[in-house]
């Protein structure tokens, strides 16, 4: 149970990629979590589930660039010193 | 002569610019004045064999040399003002400051809040032209000073705990204070992103709610301390009543900031939105009795 802070750190790349390697059309439209499927009325609450598609979708967006950066880095790393 | 009247002449300069150090000099005041009297052949820089002053006042009183120093001093606060603009970019320092602002007093009474707050009625922020009043000057404003001496108290804390066993290794002091940090950040994090899928319009901010969970060190020390003093069932006593007592609060404090004002003031207001905001809210103030468990049973046998 002794976390330390590289523990988190490796548990938030992992997310993060897991969350980025999900693919648009072959996987999230299927289930109906598409880009184009969450954004409902125009009402005034979006719901949980269109919040969540537009997270899915944000983060896919913004972390794919840094995302290379960051694995390479851990790749290198972790070749390195085990 | 002349040397002696050179040097009173400096030395009652010296002192004056000493009395007001917020002459034109930029930056820390230098122990020198710039006088053009008295200075050495030709441009050079000083050395030490000054002819005319005595050793040590040649190198200052190179007008070169003082050209440099002012300079250098002028640097030196751009480079400083710099680095204070852009670190006040990643760490909003002086939005921090207000969290730290507390005395004894508050700090006495927010204890004891935390530890019944069974009693108190207005659970109100008050709030002073639109930003919110300095905790000092009111007792439900959250702060950072309770939670960080807390952690640090826990993790010392459970040092000796774990002294007492025979267990102790000075690693263990960093292992406590990385896993409890890491429990923190995670129960932060999970609280922004419920916080962010309910879409709550609420004036939250980070550093409010690492405050919020900092709070529950202090149930947790108390519980470690009378598990040490009265072993297992006054470990589960206290623990079981600083739970209780944090659970009220939390409940308390959150509902004025996540539910719209009609369901805070007792009114159940049935609807989705309303109804999720007080599972969200019950959720974060059960998390912290399982927290608090969690993170003390292993030290007291």
């Amino acid at each position: 149970m002794a976390f330390t802070l590289y523990a988190l750190i490796q548990t938030a790349i992992l997310l993060t990629n897991a969350v980025a390697v999900l693919h648009e059309e072959r996987f999230l439209s299927k289930i109906g979590w598409g880009a184009d499927q969450g954004i409902g009325g125009f009402g005034d609450e979006p719901g949980i589930k269109a919040q969540l598609l537009n997270l899915i979708r944000s983060v896919r967006t913004v972390m794919r660039v840094p995302l290379i950066a960051v694995n390479s880095v851990c790749i290198v790393l972790l070749l390195l010193f085990g | 002569n002349l040397n002696i009247h050179n040097i009173q002449f400096r030395r009652s300069m010296l002192n004056n610019r000493m009395r007001n150090p917020s002459a034109d000099i930029s930056g820390p005041s230098p122990l020198f004045e710039d006088t053009s009297t008295g200075s050495p052949p030709g441009g050079h820089r000083g050395q030490d064999k000054g002819p005319v002053n005595y050793p040590g006042q040649s190198l200052l009183s190179d007008p070169m040399s003082n050209l440099a120093m002012a300079y250098g001093s002028s640097l030196a606060t751009q480079g400083k003002e710099m680095m204070d603009k852009n670190l006040d970019r990643f760490i909003p320092i002086s939005k921090l400051k207000y969290y730290f602002a507390v005395d004894t007093l508050y700090v006495g009474k927010k204890l004891g809040l935390l530890v019944f707050p069974y009693m108190h009625q207005n659970w109100e922020v008050s709030y002073q032209q639109d930003t919110p009043v300095a905790p000092r000057f009111d007792i439900n404003a959250p702060d950072l000073y309770i939670p960080v001496m807390g952690f640090i108290t826990y993790v010392l804390v459970a040092g000796l705990a774990l002294g007492t066993q025979n267990r102790f290794t000075p690693e263990i002091l960093g292992m406590q204070a990385s896993s409890a940090l890491v429990w923190l950040i995670i129960e932060v994090l999970a609280t922004l992103l419920s916080l962010y899928l309910v879409t709550v319009n609420t004036d939250l901010t980070t550093i409010d709610l690492v405050a919020f969970s900092g709070y529950k060190y202090v149930g947790m020390i108390m519980g470690v301390l009378s598990g040490l003093l009265f072993g297992r069932t006054g470990y589960y006593l206290s623990l079981l009543w600083c739970c209780l007592s944090i659970f009220v609060f939390m409940i308390r404090t959150l509902r004025l900031k996540i539910l719209s004002e009609a369901a805070a003031e007792g009114v159940l207001v049935r609807g989705a939105k309303n109804q999720l905001r007080m599972y969200l809210t019950m959720a974060i103030a059960a998390a912290q009795p399982v927290f608090m468990y969690w993170l003390t049973f292993h030290l007291v046998r």
